[in-house]
């Protein structure tokens, strides 16, 4: 009886609790290619909930909501093109969301993400490669990552003219988790 | 190198005085269409036509600078007053200036709106100047002050040209035929 007690005690202690993510420290970025020029943009606004142990990445779950209102491409005419049905159609769809299923370590520091994207009502499996970095009192997750924004119906009609706007879009992320 | 001032201007001479005219002119007339225009795919690959034409005058200009210092231009027709040449040279410096300036600062302004030039699609240039969304602001109304002088000087050089030609019958347009 005392054993299970103690075995219970330590399972408690040792489960990771969902943290919010540090919103002003992090970022999620992306950049395009307009006409093989290379513009940076950002979404302004999102939340992360992080549980990640690096020593036990297996327990770890990460889920972002991004709220499309706030993405930024670099030009208050391209922002504003941005809310509308060709792109991220936000009347209809305000955000975009990216749950884990499975964490994995690869080595070296190295883990990737497996997931379920949730963008402009299409749901898909996507995996996301991560560094995770100790830093005094929390960590930093970071990685980036190629997403096809034609598979995703971002940028269409004209827009989807490839010469114009690229197909791959490099999407960054720098997550401050505080402990 | 021909020590004699010579009758008429370089082949060289010749071909970068109208290759850049038709630039200057070709990206005064895209930015004219394009800045009334509605965002769209159109207007997004005007506006890079625009910074090709306009990086190439730039890098045109630098050539023609060079071939000038080292290939004396025809002297003025003697029939011509010190204040006309006075005019003339002043005109000319004006122009030379101006097609530095206003390319370049069209570069600096695509650099403080985080919009690197690409030339061509193929040839990456360097932005100047951090994105600045203020400086931007400021950078474009010189730029595009800067381009209407031309646009003006060159009209009044290009009439001018004309009246040497036509009422004075010198050979100052001939020579840049």
């Amino acid at each position: 009886m005392r054993n299970l007690i103690l075995a219970s005690l330590l399972a408690a202690a040792s489960a990771a609790h969902a943290t919010p993510v540090d919103a002003a420290k992090s970022s999620v970025k992306f950049v395009y290619s307009q006409m093989n020029v290379p513009v940076e943009g950002q979404f302004k606004k999102f939340t992360a909930d992080v549980t990640f142990d690096p020593a036990k990445p297996e327990t770890g779950k990460v889920s972002i909501a991004i709220d499309l209102s706030g993405a930024d491409a670099g030009s208050g005419d391209a922002n504003q093109a941005l809310q509308l049905k060709d792109w991220f159609d936000t009347a209809h769809y305000p955000k975009t969301s990216y749950a884990t299923t499975q964490l994995k370590a690869l080595g070296g520091g190295r883990f990737q993400a497996v997931g379920q994207l949730s963008l402009k009502g299409r749901n898909g499996a996507l995996t996301v490669p991560f560094t995770a970095r100790a830093d005094g009192n929390g960590q930093w997750l970071e990685g980036s990552f190629p997403l096809s924004r034609l598979a995703w119906k971002v940028g269409e009609g004209d827009w989807a003219d490839t010469g114009t706007v690229a197909d791959a879009v490099q999407v960054k992320f720098k997550l401050f988790v505080p402990k | 190198m021909a020590s004699a001032t010579p009758v008429k201007y370089t082949l060289v001479a010749r071909t970068l005085h109208w290759l850049i005219a038709l630039g200057i002119i070709g990206a005064f007339a895209i930015a004219l269409y394009e800045d009334d225009l509605k965002f769209s795919l159109l207007k997004i690959k005007l506006i890079n036509y625009h910074k090709w034409v306009g990086l190439t005058v730039l890098l045109l200009a630098i050539v023609r600078v060079i071939w000038r210092l080292t290939h004396p231009a025809p002297k003025a027709p003697a029939h011509m007053k010190p204040w006309e040449k006075g005019v003339a040279h002043l005109t000319h410096g004006l122009l030379y200036l101006l097609m530095f300036c206003v390319p370049l600062g069209g570069w600096l302004y695509s650099s403080a709106k985080g919009f690197p030039i690409v030339l061509f699609g193929v040839i990456p240039f360097p932005a100047l100047i951090d994105k600045n969304e203020a400086i931007a602001h400021t950078i474009k109304e010189w730029h595009g002050f800067g381009a209407w002088t031309v646009i003006i000087l060159a009209s009044l050089h290009a009439l001018a040209a004309l009246k040497h030609h036509f009422i004075d019958r010198d050979d100052v347009l001939k020579r840049m035929l």
